[in-house]
């Protein structure tokens, strides 16, 4: 009996589990949703250790031949590297420095033996370039798997930051059009519906021309800027639903500002919806930053992402350098897309209230 | 009827002001000067200075939004600031490549993705409906530009199937050797969401109570399906095929580019990069209003595929 008891206050003492622990539990069961998990872990991992620069930092070093091969081919032909002319053949006759005595005339003649030696060490520096990378080297000799893990680097701070703002103005606007009503929600749907009327890719095209300052921070600003309407919509039709419920008018009653109201009781009752829609809107912002630099609209040329990555690929495909193709529109871009997807999936039906 | 399509286009108006509110804003006061924009595009002192004044960039605000003004309701957006052709013509030129690529691939894309959802959501549950789905996924998640270079590659370059690239005056040689090999491209990239659209917006009727009925009454699972569900899910069907249309007019602007299909969104792109505003502008403006047309011809249709719909 009194065990009875014991359980019954603990479980009173603990409450009934709130939605996002009924969702983590969820989540926890499904094995696809685990994997997915572990697999954007990995990517933020490295994201978050090259962007400290602990690895990858050197990914601008030339320290392969051009082209140099993966080194699961082995060495191949690899003529580019040839032409670029990473071997100058010696000269045919050897200057013999005793045939001519040049020592009364040449003022550098006593230190010659010196400056050749040191040129010689010099040499064998430069030419020290790897023949083959682990996944290959670009035009220049960079190793691929440094460049691709750069690459996200840009893609997926992109992404992130984008949706950051995109959610933000989203849930602030939704929350002010659909808490306050009457003409801010006129005039809140009067931009919604003018965003709205302009293709999202011509929206950020047009934004592009007129920002001409290549960064990371212009496209973030463009696509947050550009992004924010599927979010409002959702946000301000639940604002709508719940400004009139009990709990909103208890936080009246108790003299809760609009704000506090706003922000501190409703939020949190949407915040799933927030959740699952920053979570799809990275997955679009990674594609579309992919797009943006590909067309020379994003990322500087200084900086690399994968957008930049498939731009140069795409001319070295047709002379048969098909690693860098790989590593970043389906080793790092497709993997990492997927496994977010399946996430957001995963989280929407962790989420769903209906789906108990 | 007419009440309804008078009042919604009432409607329009204030929209509209907006998106030239939006483009004024964005292109007149954000971007700047064009001399300063122009500086290292155009050369020619006497034709930066040229377009100042047309623009009236030295008048108050509210004078060159009535330049901005008289140039949306003519339709008259003056020349190009590169090539010096009007705006006008160059629209008229490009749209035609874009909607010889663009009607195949909406056309094809619709009834594949229908048709492919209806056999998923008849499999639902089942180890084709999961592996389908998990296809989609993947696919959705490689890059629009991964699909057109390796597609180029393979299919254009390696085995020689289509031409790489390329574009002639003569419609059925377009449509005949030219468009295949983007049009092939755009609707296997449009499957995966396609798909999965679609199989969602029927799982959702197949629940509904009168799917239940018509099963009770004896009828075969692909009645139920073709008749019933199908002229059922006819609203979000229509929805998504509206919220494409625009784009139908904006092409696809990354195959034109690939391509070199003398296209609008090609236009587009490379107006972008040179800086050459009155286009961009011009594209906007228009394609907003087309976005509105459509969206009112999508509600009229609603009426068409579901009497029941009433016009408020």
């Amino acid at each position: 009996m009194s065990a009875v008891l014991d359980r019954l206050e603990r479980q009173y003492q603990s409450g009934s589990s709130g939605i996002w622990q009924i969702a983590w539990r969820r989540l926890k069961g499904d094995r696809v949703a685990m994997v997915s998990l572990v697999v954007v872990g990995l990517f933020l991992l490295t994201i978050v250790l090259s962007a400290l620069g602990l690895i990858a930092r050197d990914w601008d070093d030339q320290v392969g031949v051009s082209y140099a091969s993966p080194s699961f081919l082995g060495k191949v032909d690899n003529t580019e590297a040839l032409s670029a002319g990473a071997a100058i053949p010696e000269l045919a006759v050897p200057i013999d420095a005793t045939i001519v005595d040049l020592r009364s005339v040449d003022p550098l003649a006593d230190v010659m033996p010196e400056i050749e030696a040191r040129a010689k060490a010099l040499q064998s520096t430069v030419n020290d370039k790897a023949e083959t990378l682990p996944f290959g080297g670009d035009k220049w000799g960079r190793d691929i798997i440094a460049k691709t893990i750069k690459g996200a680097q840009s893609s997926v701070l992109v992404g992130f930051a984008a949706a950051f703002i995109a959610v933000f103005l989203g849930t602030v606007l939704g929350a002010l059009a659909g808490y306050h009503g009457r003409w801010v929600n006129d005039l809140l749907e009067w931009v919604y519906n003018v965003f709205t009327s302009i293709p999202n890719l011509l929206l950020i095209l047009a934004f592009a021309a007129v920002f001409q300052k290549r960064g990371l921070l212009t496209v973030i600003m463009i696509l947050g800027v550009t992004g924010w309407t599927g979010v409002y919509r959702l946000i301000r039709a639940e604002y709508l639903k719940h400004a009139n419920r009990e709990y909103v008018k208890a936080a009246e009653a108790i003299g809760a500002s609009h704000f506090r109201r706003m922000f501190v009781h409703i939020l949190p009752n949407v915040s799933h919806i927030i959740l699952v829609n920053l979570s799809l809107l990275v997955v679009g912002f990674i594609k579309a930053e992919v797009i943006l630099s590909y067309l020379g609209f994003g990322v500087p040329v200084e900086m690399t992402s994968w957008g930049t990555m498939l731009q140069e690929a795409q001319n070295e495909l047709v002379i048969g350098k098909w690693w860098q193709f790989a590593a970043a529109a389906f080793l790092s871009m497709a993997v990492l897309v997927t496994a977010f997807s399946l996430l957001t999936d995963a989280l929407r039906d962790a989420l769903d209230p209906k789906l108990k | 009827m007419t009440a309804y399509l008078i009042r919604r286009l009432w409607q329009m108006i204030p929209t509209m002001l907006g998106v030239m509110l939006l483009v004024f804003m964005l292109f007149n006061t954000f971007a700047g000067d064009p001399a300063q924009v122009l500086a290292g595009k155009i050369s020619n002192k006497a034709e930066i200075e040229n377009i100042r004044k047309q623009l009236g960039v030295d008048e108050p605000y509210w004078k060159q939004m009535a330049i901005f003004a008289k140039q949306v309701v003519t339709a008259d957006f003056g020349r190009s600031w590169s090539t010096k052709e009007p705006v006008s013509e160059i629209f008229a030129k490009r749209i035609g490549p874009s909607l010889t690529i663009m009607i195949p691939i909406l056309v094809i894309e619709m009834f594949l993705c229908v048709a492919l959802a209806m056999a998923v959501a008849y499999w639902r549950g089942g180890l084709t409906d999961r592996l389908v789905m998990i296809i989609c996924t993947v696919a959705m998640s490689i890059s629009f530009l991964a699909y057109i270079i390796a597609g180029q590659y393979f299919l254009g370059y390696r085995t020689e199937l289509f031409p790489v690239q390329g574009w002639s005056d003569n419609l059925l040689t377009n449509l005949a050797t030219y468009a295949p090999l983007p049009v092939l491209l755009a609707v296997l990239v449009g499957l995966g969401p396609g798909i999965r659209f679609y199989r969602s917006v029927f799982l959702d009727e197949i629940s509904h109570d009168y799917v239940r009925t018509a099963r009770a009454k004896g009828l075969p699972e692909s009645t139920v399906l073709f008749k019933h569900v199908l002229r059922n899910a006819m609203i979000p069907i229509i929805t998504n095929v509206a919220m494409s249309l625009p784009s139908l007019i904006f092409g696809a602007f990354l195959l034109e580019k690939f391509f070199s299909i003398p296209g609008l969104g090609r236009e587009v792109i490379n107006a972008v990069d040179k800086s050459d505003f009155p286009i961009v502008k011009a594209v906007t403006i228009y394609l907003a209003f087309a976005t509105m047309v459509f969206n009112l011809l999508a509600d009229v249709l609603y009426r068409v595929a579901d009497p029941r719909v009433e016009f408020k």
